[in-house]
């Protein structure tokens, strides 16, 4: 985009309605700065609580953490005040809070010899290595608007890296895993921002069609919805529709229920957003139904799961003990509504799962409902905070992919809490911040990153620097 | 476009509340039922995440706590485990925790309201509290005599403080260490396979949990009754009973297994052990009268608690004349536990004053601060003061010029009965050898200590002198071992000599479990022995 379109842009937008014209938040990095203070003492002082359950002393390792992680919020405010300076203050607090809980839970079942090796040193380094990308992000990314020029390069990008994995052997069932040289990563996490970046990029792009389509036949409302579908179909779908298949069907070939799910609704949520049409809800749906039941049926890894989602104590029943779903649940049980207390629960008892996909469960079981409730709001209020800024903003791509951003966002916390928490199967994913996992981490700052961007240009004065 | 982005925020609220509902459901609603499965572990490693606080005799542990390194982190260890198996019982990962273990698992396991120091807080926090630590009555030494004297044969040992019912010595043979049932492993599966399956029952408590037949030391019952009632006036007078003495209303004529018994007088009755005087006299008094007697010592009481359940030893309170006569010379079907025997032979020695046996002296935190402690109960008098005399009487010479030889200590005034208790189907099993007994230290006023014995295989000597051959000696030992005792059964006295409900101070007095019928106060101490 050159900087005259980029004034027409502006001009146009200043020329809109009065309605946009609504007062404008000020820059409010003083709140964002508190908000980070209060964020890594909360974060310190889990860490300590859990060291003097565990041990009665204060782990030694806090100061190092604490300081650890003021250095890593630091960098990143800093980021955000040198060039995005009116981006939202929630968003950036928000997660640190949570990247910053997620270290203190792995922490917490370090101390669990059962669970394998130590966790926590690696996390911490994934979570910088998060941080600074999002800084470098926030720095050179000057302009969100920017990405769309690279949308059918992030699309086939996601593409190759969803395919990767399928040279790679199996891990637990899912061959979603990429191990060079003791470096294990998760390409399907990268895809899913890529993936967002093309459809918002495709869609907006493509937006005049859709407008046009939509008012030629606003005449025919009468007509049901089917005779309206047929319009943008053939030039604008088709790609959208050949990414999302191919994605999806790499994912079922790799057994990697969790993202073709997430692949699936994103797509839904985007074209809908873009088109406007509760028609595509509709067929998303029944696609996704027809979907479900073919795999569950056919796929005897799904089967699996949609039996324990239906029967979670059958292996009980059975005489074998319960399963890693049952003991997520007695987790949860176990903590009750205020929880059991940092360090003092027996989540371990999940197994190999505990620090990444059933990491939710040591919440549950240690802060209780009040806890789990407290963080799924904070991923509530992130997920918001995204959808404030798609709304505010003026470009159909940066709305799309707010909008986008946001959904992932939820739709991760939903698929696997549901999943744990026996609401809907079990499928393996990582919950944002939360979960152990290199890929996780550095993919949901990237996602901060660039809503940190939108949120900023969405803020920004008009006729501001940009 | 905007309506399409509220919508999928809207969309994002739903799935929020379907969590929060969801969580709700699991962490709440369904939270006791996912608690309570079999499957869930939580409550078992919580109770051995920590180790447990310990079981005491005479201020040594006698158990202790070992790390496994596996998920239940911390398995129970014990000193001597075969000697005190029947007052610890066993504590296991996997088989649960009987007698004391069990009793006073919550003082052990730290659940017990009374180890915290501030209850309130407690609640709130659910802060584990350390297990507090249990400090039996027993005495080690006593405990130790009474289990080389049945050296592994078949039998049981009880020995209580007449004056408090402090239980002193509780031993059961054989025995087994419980040990081999603490952890979770296989070994502990094979040990519980073939402690339960072995013929011998080492896991069975005999001194609590088993009763047999009392045989001739149920006579202290029958010759109460007879005092009681004024049946027996005077001990030497001669009686009239026939030997042999045929069963009132049956051809079988009951005979003696020494000679002398024709007419013999209680005193000598008592002396040598005869069969038919004693037999005559129950049939004399009435069913009623001897089961009347033997409840006022504890017969017939299912609740009585040490506080770990003591099996209720039986006497029939309706009866054909010929089966009382049987009866009171302890066989038919009066049963009886080694304990409650003890219990007998207390309240002869305590001038006929029955104490409530007690096993737990005190409670402690784990910093050793006394929680609770047991207060003596008086459960009630059995016989008179006079009657108690009597007995005294017939009891010594039993001792001093009778069956009971064996048990006499030199400078020591002893009193015992032997006993030899035919069981089994037309009497083919091996009697019973039973000795019950009391000892006072010379110039002491009432008895030190209060035994019964009981040796399962007596031998084959059918004569009622093989309770005096195999179970005396072993009294008299664990009676030595008391009287010699530098720390005299009542030196570690509660602190409520004065015997005011509320003179044990900041300490906190419980009452024992079962609250038995006892005199207000009825704490009165004895002065320490020797």
């Amino acid at each position: 985009m050159t900087a005259h379109e980029r004034n027409a842009s502006d001009r146009a937008a200043r020329s809109s309605p009065p309605t946009a014209a609504a007062p404008r938040p000020g820059r409010r990095r003083g709140v964002e700065l508190s908000l980070l203070a209060a964020a890594v003492l909360v974060c310190v002082y889990g860490y300590a609580e859990v060291g003097l359950a565990r041990s009665g002393s204060v782990p030694p390792g806090t100061l190092g953490y604490g300081a650890g992680l003021a250095a890593l919020a630091l960098v990143a405010h800093l980021a955000v005040r040198a060039r995005a300076g009116y981006a939202d203050p929630l968003l950036l607090p928000i997660a640190v809070l949570l990247n910053g809980i997620g270290l203190v839970l792995i922490y917490r079942l370090d101390l669990e010899p059962s669970l394998g090796p130590r966790a926590e040193p690696s996390q911490l380094v994934w979570s910088a290595t998060g941080v600074a990308l999002f800084a470098l992000a926030v720095l050179a990314l000057r302009d969100h608007r920017v990405l769309a020029r690279y949308a059918y390069v992030c699309g086939t990008l996601a593409l190759a890296l969803l395919v990767v994995p399928i040279l790679f052997p199996a891990v637990n069932g899912a061959r979603i895993w990429v191990r060079i040289a003791g470096f294990s990563l998760q390409p399907g996490e990268f895809a899913k921002v890529l993936l967002a970046v093309f459809f918002a990029g495709h869609l907006s792009a493509n937006r005049a069609a859709l407008a046009y389509a939509g008012r030629r036949i606003a005449r025919l409302r009468a007509v049901p919805w089917l005779g309206r579908l047929q319009l943008p179909t053939g030039r604008v779908l088709g790609p959208v529709l050949a990414v999302w298949l191919l994605s999806v069907g790499v994912l079922v070939l790799e057994r990697d229920l969790g993202t073709s799910l997430l692949f699936f609704c994103l797509f839904v949520v985007m074209l809908y957003v873009a088109t406007g049409r509760t028609g595509w809800i509709a067929v998303g749906l029944l696609l996704a139904a027809a979907g479900a039941v073919a795999v569950g049926a056919a796929e005897p890894h799904v089967h699996s799961r949609v039996e324990d989602w239906l029967h979670p104590f059958a292996t009980v029943d059975a005489g074998l003990g319960p399963n890693q779903l049952a003991q997520s649940l007695f987790s949860f049980a176990g903590g009750g509504v205020l929880g059991a207390g940092l360090g003092q629960g027996y989540s371990y008892t999940i197994g190999f799962a505990a620090k990444s996909d059933f990491v939710l469960a040591t919440a549950g079981e240690e802060v209780g409902l009040a806890g789990l409730c407290a963080l799924l709001l904070l991923y509530a209020l992130l997920v918001e905070r995204g959808f404030r800024a798609g709304l505010s903003l003026r470009d159909p791509f940066g709305r799309l992919l707010a909008t986008g951003l946001a959904s992932i966002l939820a739709l991760q916390v939903f698929v696997i809490t549901g999943g744990v928490m026996d609401l809907i199967p079990l499928t393996g994913m990582a919950m944002p911040f939360l979960a152990q996992g290199g890929s996780s981490v550095v993919t949901n700052w990237l996602i901060v990153a660039v809503l940190i961007r939108a949120s900023d240009r969405a803020r920004r004065p008009e006729g501001g620097a940009g | 476009m905007n309506r399409c982005i509220r919508h999928a925020a809207a969309f994002c609220l739903l799935l929020l509340l379907a969590l929060l509902a969801n969580a709700v459901r699991v962490q709440v609603l369904r939270a006791g039922e996912f608690d309570a499965n079999p499957a869930n572990r939580r409550i078992a490693v919580a109770r051995f995440a920590d180790p447990r606080g310990d079981i005491f005799a005479a201020g040594r542990r006698i158990t202790g706590s070992r790390p496994t390194g596996g998920q239940l982190r911390y398995a129970r260890t014990y000193t001597d485990g075969p000697l005190y198996a029947p007052v610890t019982g066993f504590s296991s990962q996997v088989y649960g925790a009987s007698l004391l273990e069990g009793t006073e698992d919550g003082v052990l396991s730290g659940t017990d309201g009374r180890l915290a120091s501030q209850p309130l807080w407690h609640e709130l926090t659910r802060a584990r509290q350390r297990g507090g630590d249990v400090h039996t009555t027993i005495d080690p030494d006593a405990q130790r005599a009474a289990y080389a004297g049945l050296a592994g044969r078949r039998g049981a040992v009880a020995a209580l403080d007449p004056a408090t019912g402090r239980i002193l010595a509780l031993v059961s043979s054989p025995s087994y260490d419980p040990a081999a049932l603490a952890g979770a492993g296989p070994q502990a599966a094979e040990a519980w396979q073939r402690l339960t399956s072995d013929p011998d029952q080492p896991m069975l408590d005999r001194a609590i949990r088993q009763t047999y037949p009392p045989g001739s030391t149920f006579k202290v019952v029958t010759a109460a009754a007879g005092l009681e009632r004024g049946r027996i006036t005077d001990l030497r007078a001669p009686t009239d009973s026939p030997d042999p003495y045929p069963l009132p209303g049956t051809s079988v004529r009951l005979g003696n297994e020494s000679g002398g018994c024709a007419d013999a007088s209680v005193y000598d009755a008592f002396r040598i052990s005869c069969n038919t005087v004693f037999a005559k006299l129950g049939a004399d008094l009435g069913p009623g009268a001897v089961a009347a007697q033997a409840e006022r010592f504890g017969f017939n009481d299912a609740g009585l608690r040490i506080p770990t359940r003591v099996a209720a030893s039986t006497v029939d309170t309706a009866m054909s004349a010929d089966r009382t006569a049987l009866s009171s010379i302890g066989q038919f079907d009066t049963r009886a536990t080694p304990l409650q025997m003890a219990m007998v032979a207390a309240a002869v020695g305590d001038g006929g004053r029955l104490m409530t046996p007690y096993l737990v002296d005190r409670v402690t935190d784990h910093s050793g601060l006394t929680v609770a402690t047991t207060r003596p109960k008086v459960l009630r008098q059995a016989v008179s003061a006079r009657t108690a005399g009597a007995l005294q009487e017939l009891m010594e010479a039993a001792v001093a010029d009778g069956t009971g030889g064996n048990a006499a200590i030199p400078g020591a005034a002893v009193g015992g009965k032997t006993g030899t208790a035919q069981h089994g189907e037309a009497n083919e099993g091996t009697p019973y050898a039973w000795f019950i007994s009391y000892a006072r230290p010379p110039g002491a006023a009432r008895a030190a200590v209060a035994v019964a014995v009981v040796v399962e295989d007596a031998g084959a000597v059918r004569a009622d002198i093989s309770g005096g051959g195999n179970a005396a000696p072993i009294a008299r030992e664990v009676m030595r071992a008391v009287l010699d005792s530098p720390a005299a059964p009542a030196a570690p006295a509660p602190p409520d000599a004065a015997g005011a409900p509320g003179a044990s101070g900041a300490s906190g007095a419980f009452s024992p479990p079962e609250p038995a019928v006892s005199g207000p106060g009825e704490s009165r101490r004895r002065s320490p022995g020797p």
